[in-house]
């Protein structure tokens, strides 16, 4: 009889879990893998595509350097929007944190708020402020004679990273804001008793502990940064094509779904592996803060 | 000789005021328990002296200087905090150093001075352990050692026992008077366990409200406890209401059937306090009957039911038979054992 029930509590996790599984292997795992054996398929303007094994696709995107070019500006452009909503956001956090009751949660809707705005829409914003000789800050600042021409921001890296920073703000911001709630709340104090300095104090005992925070902040803000597609697809349009846009247009406009198969898999595996190992190696240094 | 001196220090939140007419007088290498229930403004009139809140009303005085003048940081104070507040990312011996370290001291020095503090709470090599690594204990002895290591001119202490266990509580507490007695650095403890405070203490300062109830030595307190509040607080206590006749002469107290000569200068109704362990069972004094009867190894715990309303008898579990339940009795206790409030000076 015991053994009956053993057996039934074995199988229970799997009967409960069930559903769920089948939901994540039907509409994650079959798909992905049908990705991953397309790029490896053939496909011809006339003939479109041809289900056998070549690796033409891959080769194409090995030998071509306009994809190295291309997979390049995407992590260049995912570095640096990463590293700018570090900077900004960090220390948008901290002072967050240290706001008394009601403007907190004030401004913590602030910061939060955008995010229940479609990304279209405010990444459209910038580009009315900033799209050429119409956008509003440029027409303002030509205006006033403060610029000859308009700044350029549509169809720029810049452009795509201020824009991206904008959108992946609320993540960098709420990632360091949870490792600032699990800060000792007299640990400033303590640290002032010993006779630190509000410099010191920031240098010396709050980064530290905050950094595991700032970092899975950027790890989150990077994967999302580099495979986004509707900002880029925004601001840099046709001209500024980053992985993501250019998996799209293979697929949609060229309609060569297999090449278009080929960059989004490499794309994927190169996140997965840029995550998984940054991951490992935070989870390594930090061990006593996280514990 | 005060050396420090908390003189109407008064502290408000808004329109409630949390700590409120606070003096106090601490001599050179005192040690001072707050004693207090929850919320009674301990930890407000602690982080005043530390510095982290400033005082509405009153000043506080180090060695005669105004220490509300002088930035936290260049107090010189050492804290210890109900949380430890310790530097999780440090080692042990790096929290410790961290003092020593803003005050520039040399390294050779600082390293052996780090390694001493953590000696005399008896971690030594611990230095390389994490906090998050070490037990409650340990981390409690680091904080210490990170207080003392700068050589403070006060000791402050939040409630530093209060997230151990009953047995290293006890521990704690011999090690932390040894190492007080041994250094002598004054001491300020804040506590609610009012066994803390008297094992600890030269004196006991009682709060209840933001208000000084008394102060005074741990006997003083408890003996002579100079309200309600403070023979409530501090231990068991029985009070009955009582009558000082000044009609007979000589003038007698009478509680009941209990009497005994009135102390002088007192009149009217009274409030005679006595501790359990003071009340013995004879053949005169205030008649009353065991309700229950509770074993408690080395002694005996009666609730009786007098005259006067219920009472609490304790007695040593000195091997005579004690009476049962339901059984008449007559409490009786010497007058010097009961302390006597209330009543109109005559
Ligand atoms: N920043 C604050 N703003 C408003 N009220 C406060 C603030 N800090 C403390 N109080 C109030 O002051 C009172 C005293 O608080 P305090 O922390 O000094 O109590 P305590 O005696 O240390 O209690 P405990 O034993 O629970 O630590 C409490 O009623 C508390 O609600
Ligand atoms: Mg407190």
């Amino acid at each position: 009889m015991s053994m009956a029930a053993d057996e039934r509590n074995a199988r229970a996790p799997w009967a409960l879990t069930a559903p769920a599984l089948m939901l994540f292997v039907g509409v994650l795992l079959i798909p992905l893998a049908m990705t991953v054996m397309l790029s490896f398929h053939d496909w011809g303007q006339y003939k479109g595509i041809e289900p056998v094994f070549i690796l033409k696709n891959w080769h194409e995107i090995a030998t071509d350097p306009y994809y190295a070019e291309m997979f390049w500006r995407t992590f260049r452009i995912a570095i640096l929007t990463t590293l700018l909503t570090a900077l900004l956001g960090a220390p948008e956090a901290y002072i967050l944190n240290r706001m008394s009751g009601r403007w907190k949660s004030f401004f913590l809707l602030v910061i939060l708020g955008p995010l229940l705005i479609s990304v279209v829409a405010r990444t459209l914003g910038w580009a009315l402020l900033f799209g050429g000789n119409n956008g509003l800050v440029n027409k303002l600042l030509m205006s006033l004679g403060a610029i000859r021409s308009p700044i350029p921001f549509m169809f720029t890296e810049t452009g795509m990273v201020v824009a991206l920073a904008h959108v992946m703000m609320p993540f960098m911001v709420l990632s360091v804001w949870a490792a600032l709630q699990r800060l000792d709340p007299q640990i400033e104090n303590a640290a002032m008793s010993l006779g630190a300095g509000p410099v010191t104090i920031i240098r010396r005992i709050i980064m530290p502990q905050i950094m595991p925070g700032v970092l899975s902040g950027a790890i989150i803000v990077f994967s999302l940064s580099a495979s986004a597609f509707a900002t880029p697809a925004i601001i840099g349009g046709r001209r500024l094509k980053v992985a993501a846009t250019l998996a799209y247009d293979e697929f949609l406009n060229t309609l060569n779904w297999p090449l278009g198969a080929a960059v989004a898999t490499l794309l994927l595996v190169a996140l997965v592996l840029i995550v998984v190992g940054s991951n490992a190696l935070i989870e390594r240094r930090y061990a006593e803060v996280f514990r | 000789m005060a050396y420090l001196e908390l003189d109407r220090v008064a502290k408000q939140f808004g329109a409630q005021t949390v700590v409120d007419d606070f003096s106090l007088s601490v001599g050179k290498g005192e040690f001072i328990s707050f004693l207090g229930p929850s919320g009674c403004g301990k930890t407000t009139t602690l982080q005043m002296i530390a510095g982290f809140l400033d005082p509405t009303r009153g000043a506080i005085r180090l060695e005669g200087k105004d220490l509300t003048a002088i930035h936290p940081a260049k107090r010189g104070l050492g804290i210890v905090f109900q949380s430890y507040a310790l530097f999780p990312h440090m080692t042990a011996a790096e929290n410790v150093a961290f003092g020593l370290e803003m005050r520039g001291v040399p390294r050779a020095e600082r390293s052996e001075r780090v390694r001493a503090a953590l000696a005399m709470v008896g971690l030594a090599g611990y230095e390389d352990r994490h906090p998050r690594r070490m037990s409650g204990g340990q981390q409690q002895r680091v904080a210490l050692a990170r207080a003392l290591v700068i050589k403070p001119s006060v000791l402050l202490l939040d409630e530093p026992l209060s997230n151990l266990d009953a047995k290293l509580r006890e521990e704690m507490q011999i090690e932390l008077r040894q190492i007080q007695r041994t250094i002598g650095t004054t001491t300020i403890l804040v506590t609610h366990d009012q066994n803390e405070a008297m094992s600890l203490s030269d004196r006991i300062v009682v709060m209840s409200q933001g208000k000084i109830e008394q102060i005074g030595t741990p006997q003083e307190t408890y003996e002579k406890p100079a309200s309600a509040f403070v023979s409530q607080f501090l231990g068991k206590t029985n009070d009955f209401p009582g009558m000082i006749d000044r009609v007979v002469s000589p003038t007698q107290l009478v509680a009941g059937s209990w009497r005994a000569p009135a102390p002088a200068g007192l009149g009217g109704p009274v409030t005679v306090s006595v501790r359990p362990e003071r009340i013995g069972f004879g053949d005169t004094g205030l008649s009353a009957k065991i309700i229950t009867r509770i074993f408690q190894g080395n002694h005996w715990l009666f609730q009786c039911d007098s005259e006067c309303g219920p009472a609490i008898v304790i007695r040593q579990n000195d091997g005579k038979p004690q009476p049962a339940e339901g059984e008449a009795v007559r409490l009786t206790w010497r007058p010097e054992d009961m302390s006597v409030r209330g009543g109109a000076s005559a």
